[in-house]
């Protein structure tokens, strides 16, 4: 479970609560476009260690078969996960 | 008190409770509220004072805590805790957390009394200061708790003066002094001491404060990349520990074999690149009286 992106985008006056409650976790815009590098891993390499996917400010890096992937959408490219991974299976590339 | 086996990447929820927020790449903050509720877990209120985390968190109709969160005054963080907790006991319901997440002006400046208050009352909460050393959200002004010698838009480093002139409130120490049932000092450079440390909070039954130091790229001048490595080089310098205070006593958690370079840890900040020889001077004679005192009273 995590907060995920919504069709529903509220924009008219009756589309926003009257008192400042809302559903817990709506997104409605991506943060990939803040990006210039992105992280990219390199499987073989990888361990499965999760020091990646626990450093991450913005919990995007998640756990697959042992492994790890990254979900671009909201990725903000910052290459902290590059930094830690002391087997050296992430590497950053540019954003074209 | 139940001792459960310490949390670890391995067993950690799965689950995300802040997500796709607009915090800076690479923000401590940011990492440090994500860990703290994913170890916490889904029956968790949090609350979030005017800071660099409610700003980047409810941005309505972006909502990325999953959880009950709400945003509560800049100096009432540790008392809408207090509400929160009282409101959900009255219901009946006993399994959740109360915890709040507040900046370093919002709790060492703001947010003392409240704090001081709801530490007093000994309230079932937990309160975690992400401490970024400046107010971040607002652009870079001095705290109380921003170190000596610091350039910040409010202390501006120029030919006489040097930054900040003050030295870092001493706010773990002063939380302490109320006799609190548990506090503790961290690391987002150290994320397993912690993990551990907010899973210790959760099952300490009063108030319980935890104090995290979390890099802001923007306001130190450093890498966004760089973020964990400058949280782990405080610790490892010696400018900054992890302890623990509980039943009266502290406890030092970490002893650096020893010292981290100062001068590195300093210089690669463009917030202390101003710094002349005598002013790093100061800040390892003054780390040093620390350790002196830390060796004296901490077990």
């Amino acid at each position: 479970m995590k907060p995920y992106l919504r069709d529903f985008v509220p924009q008219n006056l009756e589309d926003i609560p009257e008192a400042t409650a809302y559903e817990a976790g709506y997104l409605v815009t991506k943060n990939a476009g803040w990006r210039n590098v992105r992280p990219v891993i390199d499987n073989t390499k990888c361990v499965g260690c999760l020091q990646c996917y626990l450093y991450c400010p913005d919990g995007v890096i998640f756990q697959d078969d042992n492994k790890v992937d990254v979900d671009y959408n909201f990725c903000k490219g910052c290459g902290i996960c590059q930094k830690i991974c002391k087997v050296g299976a992430i590497r950053m590339e540019a954003e074209k | 008190m139940t001792v459960s086996k310490p949390v670890t990447a391995k067993t950690i929820s799965k689950d995300e409770f802040f997500y796709g927020h607009k915090a800076c790449a690479g923000c401590g903050g940011s990492l440090a509220v994500r860990i703290a509720l994913k170890v916490l877990g889904k029956n968790t209120v949090a609350v979030l004072p005017a800071g660099c985390m409610s700003a980047v968190g409810f941005n309505f109709p972006q909502l990325c805590f999953s959880n009950n969160a709400i945003i509560s005054t800049f100096a009432g963080t540790a008392s809408m805790l207090t509400g929160v907790e009282a409101g959900l006991r009255a219901q009946g319901i006993t399994d959740f957390n109360a915890v709040g997440f507040a900046g370093d002006g919002g709790t060492a400046d703001i947010g003392l009394q409240a704090l001081s208050g709801a530490i007093d009352r000994n309230d079932d909460i937990i309160y975690i200061c992400y401490d970024n050393e400046a107010y971040m959200n607002t652009g870079i002004q001095k705290s109380s708790l921003t170190p000596f010698g610091a350039r910040t838009t409010t202390t501006p480093a120029g030919q006489n003066i040097h930054g900040n002139i003050r030295p870092k409130k001493n706010m773990f120490e002063i939380v302490a002094a109320h006799g609190i049932p548990y506090a503790a000092t961290a690391s987002i450079g150290y994320i397993n001491d912690f993990m551990q440390k907010v899973q210790k909070a959760s099952e300490i039954r009063g108030t319980k404060y935890i104090h995290v130091i979390a890099p802001c790229p923007t306001g130190w001048g450093i890498d966004t990349s760089e973020t964990v490595e400058i949280a782990k080089e405080v610790v490892d310098t010696g400018l900054w520990y992890l302890a623990e205070y509980e039943n009266g006593e502290f406890k030092l958690n970490h002893r650096p074999k020893e010292f981290a370079s100062v001068e590195h840890y300093l210089t690669r900040q463009s917030r202390f690149r101003h710094l002349t020889d005598e002013d790093i001077e100061i800040i390892k004679t003054s780390r040093d009286k620390k350790w002196e005192y830390i060796n004296k009273n901490f077990g």
